[in-house]
């Protein structure tokens, strides 16, 4: 590709990224959060919980095959959906508070892109060396030794892309016996297309697409500038400190006032796992990952010039700065008015889920009542509504229930196909009961329009009881 | 701003072997515009990477395989087949195909099973209120309503109350949707027949209009005592045989009960003449020989658990 050309170009090939390695307080805080969040999602499907006989003794579990999900003592049922809603709202306006708190942090430390990459990055110095030996690697031709690195890295790769789709299926089966299946494969076929499709994300994801997901296919880049305001910490140049940069000469001191702190080393850019060179300032590339700062502390140590030159900076600090103010304390810019209203929503919604918790039953009762027709006459004036009742029993010992009208003597129950207000619903399991309501002839419920009812199901035990509410149409006359 | 003039389509962002830039130069230079301005808002006009070109050729060639394999080109009448000869009806017959012969087993069951004890096979019971809830849909509803409540007052039953003409059991209720009623398809069916008092003038004005208040007061509603006295005699005698010295009706004969609050053609002083006068039956077709044995029999089961079954 000639950069001289006049005519416009088309496409552009990726230019490789090469980041060279870089020890520092963010590199190593990196490290334990990728160690920390690879173990959660390995180890997880593999804790155990005893949940009693006939129930699934994982910990965490996705049953889709029986509509259920199992976080230890918490068990999930299809119609109880909101406390799912709820998380995935809380994780959203998490999502909310860290950016306006602190930037792209989700973006440049806890993404699986960040950190799978981060992953496939490590592996491949590991085996080819640091970005001077990969850099001389990639321009060489094809030969023994590179044919011999490049299939040793793209086979742990690989490793590592199955490992990542086979802990994925494990979250949605009994882990051990899917395991044994899968080895000796008599598995579904569905457990080994999502390893498969998995695997293939995985491994080009972290091995080939590396940044360009960031910066062409993930829309969280544009969402969060949104939400990042002059208050918001993100890594910044100190471009009023650094500039103008030049290189320093051995034992030859630049005039003062003639040249900035920034000795153009590179070190920061050659570090970004984005190929991106934070001196241009702020930009959609930028995933906030820290590394430049590290390295360009290291070089600053060792020029013997203050740290800081690259560091995590509001923009507000930016302007204060460059007129030679302090900076404000990072605290005042994390706890001002807008992440206090990101925490207290977040904070709310958390303690009204785990209320909710707390006060579920383990019956639950939905109660539908039948519209065509909505009433019928029966032969002795009476007047009859049917309503189909779900009853569910999310206990695991068999339940009996015992159906009730309140506060209404003139409506009675009664069970279809059966005597008697007695049902049985057996354990963890809902039924669809069709009853009825007779209201006696000439009651107020029998000629009126819309009677409010409320139906108790109540266990013969007496240990719980609920009621729903629903109404009675009488004749209307 | 930029100036596009000035600039040199420097495209390439940074290339492996790095140039180091001119520590002069504050600035990189820019990429090229597009030209557009939007509220001073510019536009890059960057090339898109290599991948996304190879997506889209990709997406070009799979089009091409495409239409060689599946229905593609639209033609007058219908669209090129491909040569695989994919069809989605084909695909839902291939469907329904294999749950009807999945439902073979259980229609064997319905069939061998006694009629009586379907409720007592919960699941079979399920399987018939299922499908005969499907069979009701499209060969009932017309009279009967979807719901089953029938059209009030119009001749066409209710069959969710608790009042049958022909007997509310599974086994009348099959009877029933077997042959059919009034009919002359089939010598099983059933068949009712009432005098037509008024038109064949068996009864004058004046004892139609006494037998009417005493069917009346039967019902338990307002009437003419007076009148209703003088009609209990004639009921005894024209009426009493089919419909029951108390008015309690005869499934056996298809009279039904006149004692109570459910009416098949209304129940008020006129409704009640009009049918002493002119009597008024219904018809209802047989579906031996249009259903299947195991359909008839679903059908029968899911009308008995409607909430009249007897």
């Amino acid at each position: 590709m000639s950069t001289s050309d006049d005519t416009p170009q088309l496409y552009a090939a990726r230019e490789p990224i090469f980041p060279r390695r870089v020890s520092g307080a963010f590199r190593t805080l990196k490290w334990w959060l990728l160690a920390v969040m690879l173990g959660i999602y390995y180890v997880t499907p593999w804790i155990r919980w005893d949940r009693g006989p006939e129930m699934p003794d994982q910990a965490v579990l996705v049953d889709l095959a029986n509509r259920r999900f199992f976080f230890f003592m918490i068990e999930i049922w299809p119609h109880e959906f909101y406390f799912v809603a709820g998380l995935l709202i809380m994780a959203g306006i998490g999502l909310f508070l860290f950016t306006s708190a602190l930037g792209r942090v989700w973006c440049g430390y806890a993404c699986p892109q960040t950190v799978w990459t981060d992953l496939f990055i490590l592996v491949e110095r590991w085996i080819e060396g640091d970005r001077n030996a990969r850099l001389r690697l990639y321009r060489q031709k094809w030969n023994v030794e590179k044919t011999r690195k490049y299939g040793l890295k793209w086979l742990v790769w690989l490793l590592i892309a199955v490992a990542t789709g086979g802990a994925w299926v494990f979250y949605f089966t009994d882990a051990p016996t899917l395991l044994r299946d899968l080895v000796t494969f008599s598995a579904h076929p569905v457990a080994y297309t999502t390893i498969a499709v998995l695997t293939g994300t995985t491994f080009l994801f972290g091995g080939f697409f590396r940044e360009q997901v960031c910066i062409y296919a993930c829309p969280w880049p544009r969402i969060q500038a949104a939400m990042m305001d002059e208050d918001t910490i993100t890594v910044a140049y100190r471009e009023w400190r650094g500039e103008p940069r030049g290189k320093l000469k051995k034992g030859q001191a630049a005039p003062e006032g003639s040249q900035g702190d920034c000795i153009d080393c590179m070190a920061c850019v050659n570090v970004c796992p984005m190929g991106i060179d934070i001196r241009d300032g702020q930009q959609l590339a930028c995933i906030t990952c820290g590394l430049c700062i590290d390295a360009c502390n290291d070089v600053m140590d060792r020029i013997g010039k203050p740290r800081g030159l690259i560091g995590y900076l509001a923009l507000s600090d930016e302007v204060r700065e460059r007129d030679g103010k302090e900076p404000i304390s990072p605290w005042k810019h994390v706890f001002r008015l807008r992440t206090m209203i990101y925490t207290v929503l977040w904070a709310g919604i958390g303690v009204a889920l785990v209320v909710a918790l707390f006060l579920r039953t383990d019956i639950d009762m939905s109660i539908a009542p039948i519209r065509n027709p909505t009433f019928v006459v029966l032969s002795d004036g009476s007047v009859r509504n049917a309503y189909d009742i779900r009853l569910r029993n999310m206990h695991n010992e068999p339940r009996q229930f015992f159906l009730t009208v309140a506060d209404n003597p003139s409506i009675r129950l009664t069970i279809e196909g059966a005597p008697g207000q007695l049902v049985s619903v057996d354990p963890d399991q809902q039924l669809n009961q069709r009853v009825y309501l007779t209201a006696a002839a000439g009651t107020p419920a029998a000629r009126g329009e819309q009677t409010p009812v409320q139906i108790w199901a109540s266990v013969i035990d007496g240990t719980t009881r609920i009621f729903g509410e629903t109404v009675f149409n009488g004749r209307g006359q | 701003m930029v100036d596009p003039t000035k600039k040199t389509p420097e495209n390439k962002v940074r290339p492996p072997e790095r140039q180091y830039p001119d520590p002069k130069a504050k600035l990189k230079q820019e990429p090229p515009t597009t030209g557009h301005s939007w509220d001073g808002i510019e536009e890059y006009d960057n090339p898109m990477p290599r991948w996304w070109l190879w997506l889209f050729y990709l997406t070009i060639i799979w089009a091409l395989i495409y239409m060689i394999f599946y229905p593609a080109w639209p033609l007058v009448t219908r669209a090129t087949s491909g040569i695989l000869g994919y069809s989605t009806r084909a695909e839902v017959a291939e469907d329904i195909d294999r749950f009807n012969e999945r439902n073979e087993v259980w229609f064997d069951r319905l069939v061998e099973a006694d009629l009586a004890e379907i409720n007592d096979d919960r699941d079979l019971q399920s399987f018939a209120v299922n499908a005969g809830a499907a069979v009701f849909r499209a060969q009932c509803s017309q009279c009967h309503g979807t719901g089953g409540a029938g059209v009030q007052a119009s001749g066409f039953p209710n069959l969710l109350d608790d009042e049958w003409i022909w007997g509310g059991g599974i086994e009348d209720i099959h009877q029933t949707v077997r042959y059919g009623i009034r009919n002359e398809d089939y010598p099983d069916a059933r068949w009712s027949e009432m005098p037509a008092f008024g038109r064949d003038e068996i009864l004058n004005d004046e004892q139609i209009d006494q037998v009417v208040h005493y069917v009346l007061q039967l019902s338990g509603q307002e009437a003419d005592g007076e009148l209703a006295e003088a009609g209990e005699g004639i009921y005894m005698d024209n009426c009493a045989s089919c419909h029951g010295d108390n008015g309690d009706g005869d499934t056996f004969v298809g009279a039904p009960p006149l004692n109570t609050a459910v009416w098949l053609y209304g129940g008020s002083y006129e409704d009640i003449r009009e049918t002493v006068v002119n009597a008024r039956f219904g018809i209802m077709p047989g579906f031996d020989g249009r259903l299947r044995d195991a359909e008839i029999r679903a059908v029968a089961a899911y009308v008995h658990q409607l909430g009249g079954g007897q």
